[in-house]
């Protein structure tokens, strides 16, 4: 340090001939003496390497016949075998349209509702039921996938369910849910926002909470009804983090639900309920097909890469909050 | 509810010609008060909503399985029986997997709070050469991803398949946790307690066990609970990595008999559709009781973990 302070005062501006050795020198110095922090961080670093980037290195394998012996570097190279004839399958189109459905429904029914949610429990005036109403409305969050699973498979029972016999007590025939492609996806988004809209709210309602209280009182002295302060101050001021967590869900679109697409498949309802990322389980841990269902989820990333593209650039053309 | 509570609505009926509001007219506030109806009245049914389907889980575990076959259980329990809980209690894969998860959960959540806390608070360092790079590293492993085969092949290329590491490694640290600790050692750490505390001459090892830590309880707290309530609900790991069902945890053991309705051990006995139906409607009880069982750990620490969690939902909304 003290070194490169006479050294700028006396040359101001001529003086780039020494720099570069000095700068190299004082850089290895400053890492030197910053060795605890890598230290701190190699556990992460070397947990990323191996966990993220391996596996990532590894995708090459969807351009490859896999072959354990090889490995991932030495498998013979066989180009866009396996993504043509994924596209050519028989399954090709209704794979990727049940996770096309199922993304874009989830999203247009579940993202809304949280923040719906939020704006109405944050004009609650008594804090105390606004308390209850967020512990009541999170406590499914932390249910785990396969007990939610499991409530739909005893509450839906077509034999023993209690949906069912509220529809045999209003007289109608009973529905086997589970085992209806028809039903999958109702019951799907519906479950997700059983379980989860009430934990995505508490964000929103952090951000409603940043809002300046000043703005109500003006709008209050102003004569603005509750519709229109909500509309006119609460809506704009938790415009950004919308915009960022939906560009995060888009970003997430096809990758989220997929344990529990697995979990609620049934014999008789894979016709809506196969997805991409279910398919690529069967194809390639259950039968072994490596390359081939390593094809597929890269062809899953891909085009979840290019929705969040889009749609980024869409919120940018809106002049609203991007990721980058 | 709110209506009663409502100063302005119900003590100061008078307020809308007072002089310091001049354009709040009478109308505007029967709609504030239809609003704030019309708004409990939505909140009400979503808590009903919730809460409904649970309350009758947990009645129809420890109701007669014929009532509930029949569907005369609606908001009281009827011929109170425990035999679903003590057919749990028998079940030694329950308790087998219980144990595992216990097991897989505080390893799991050491391993991953640890290596998060250090790793996040070198990278809060700005004085670090190469964070920016560093950093970038993490965060394309969020967009980027490997996938499903690859993770398993490299997984198992480690030799690490049916073992306790396959389930409490592969997911260890999530960037956006990393990123959550970051932030908060960048906004409650001051720059200043670090120069004295170097002047003094504490290494960053010191400064970081001695100092940064005490100060992050919160934030640790907070940590310890996302990956406790992560791992004890966690079952694909495990899935597709263990094939050894003595290792497996209670969500796969859960998945097998609740999802699969692998019955085996509540015993089918004898051929005729009479016992047959019996046991069904046993297996059924025991599904309920089961649910009830494997929620009731977490929601009971769940008032005490809300705290915690609204905190990091802000500390996330910062970010």
């Amino acid at each position: 340090m003290s070194r490169t302070i006479p050294a700028r005062r006396g040359r101001p501006a001529a003086a780039p001939l020494p720099q570069p050795k000095n700068s190299l020198a004082l850089r290895l110095k400053r890492i030197s003496r910053a060795w605890q922090l890598y230290v701190l961080l190699a556990p992460a670093i070397i947990y990323i390497v191996v966990f993220k980037y391996w596996p990532m290195y590894g995708v090459q394998i969807a351009f490859k016949n896999y072959n354990p012996v090889d490995g991932f570097t030495d498998s013979p190279w066989v180009g866009l075998t396996h993504f043509i004839r994924f596209m050519n399958s028989y399954q090709f189109g209704q794979v990727v349209g049940n996770t096309l459905w199922i993304a874009v429904l989830g999203l247009l029914v579940a993202f809304p509702i949280p923040i719906i949610l939020a704006l109405l429990v944050n004009q609650l005036q008594s804090e105390r039921f606004k308390k209850f109403t967020q512990t009541v409305l999170y406590s499914p969050a932390f249910i785990s996938t396969v007990v939610v699973v499991g409530i739909m498979f005893v509450v839906l029972s077509p034999r023993s369910g209690l949906v069912n016999n509220a529809i045999q007590l209003g007289g109608g025939e009973p529905i086997f849910f589970m085992g209806s492609a028809e039903w999958f996806r109702p019951i799907y988004v519906i479950s997700d926002v059983w379980q989860n809209a009430g934990f995505s709210m508490i964000v929103y309602l952090a951000a409603l909470a940043a809002i300046d209280p000043a703005l109500h009182d003006a709008a209050k002295v102003d004569g603005a009804s509750k519709l229109q302060r909500i509309r006119h101050i609460d809506l704009p001021g938790i415009m950004p983090v919308v915009t960022i967590l939906f560009i995060l869900a888009i970003g997430n679109l096809l990758n989220v639900g997929f344990e529990k697409a697995l979990l609620m498949q049934t014999p008789l309802n894979l016709s809506t309920s196969e997805i991409i990322q279910t398919y690529v389980y069967h194809a390639g841990l259950q039968q072994a097909q490596f390359s081939y269902s390593a094809a597929i989820g890269l062809f899953n990333s891909l085009l979840n890469l290019a929705l969040l593209l889009v749609f980024n650039t869409i919120a940018r053309r809106a002049n609203q909050a991007t990721l980058w | 509810m709110s209506l009663t509570t409502n100063p302005r609505t119900l003590n100061h009926p008078n307020r809308a010609s007072s002089p310091g509001r001049p354009k709040q007219t009478l109308r505007d506030r029967y709609g504030d008060r239809a609003f704030n109806i019309a708004a409990t009245t939505v909140l009400l049914l979503s808590i009903l909503a919730v809460v409904y389907p649970l309350y009758f889980i947990v009645i129809a575990s420890i109701s007669d399985p014929n009532a509930v076959y029949e569907g005369k259980v609606w908001l009281f329990p009827s011929g109170v029986t425990t035999e679903g809980y003590e057919r749990i209690f028998a079940d030694s894969r329950i308790w087998n997997g219980l144990g595992n998860t216990v097991i897989y959960t505080v390893l799991g959540t050491a391993i991953s709070v640890s290596t998060i806390l250090c790793g996040a608070y070198a990278l809060s360092r700005k004085d670090m050469p190469g964070r920016k790079i560093l950093m970038l590293l993490f965060v394309i492993t969020m967009f980027f991803d490997g996938g499903l085969i690859t993770k398993y092949l490299v997984v198992r290329d480690l030799g690490m398949l049916d073992t306790v590491w396959a389930v409490v490694l592969p997911g260890a640290v999530g960037v956006w946790n990393l990123i959550i600790a970051r932030s908060f050692f960048e906004h409650t750490i001051p720059n200043e307690l670090r120069e004295a505390a170097q002047m003094d001459g504490a290494t960053d090892f010191k400064f970081f066990f001695q100092m940064v830590l005490p100060l992050s309880k919160p934030l640790i707290m907070l940590m310890i609970m996302v990956h406790v309530v992560a791992q004890w609900n966690s079952f694909f790991d495990a899935l597709i990595f263990l094939n050894d069902d003595s290792k497996y945890p209670l969500q796969l053991v859960l998945r097998n008999i609740l999802i699969q309705s692998d019955v085996s051990s509540t015993g089918t006995t004898g051929g005729d559709i009479e016992s047959y139906a019996a046991a069904q409607r046993i297996a059924e009880l025991t599904k309920y009781a089961m649910i009830v069982v494997s929620s009731l750990p977490l929601m009971i620490a769940l008032p005490f973990m809300q705290k915690h969690f609204t905190k990091g939902a802000m500390i996330g909304a910062v970010k």
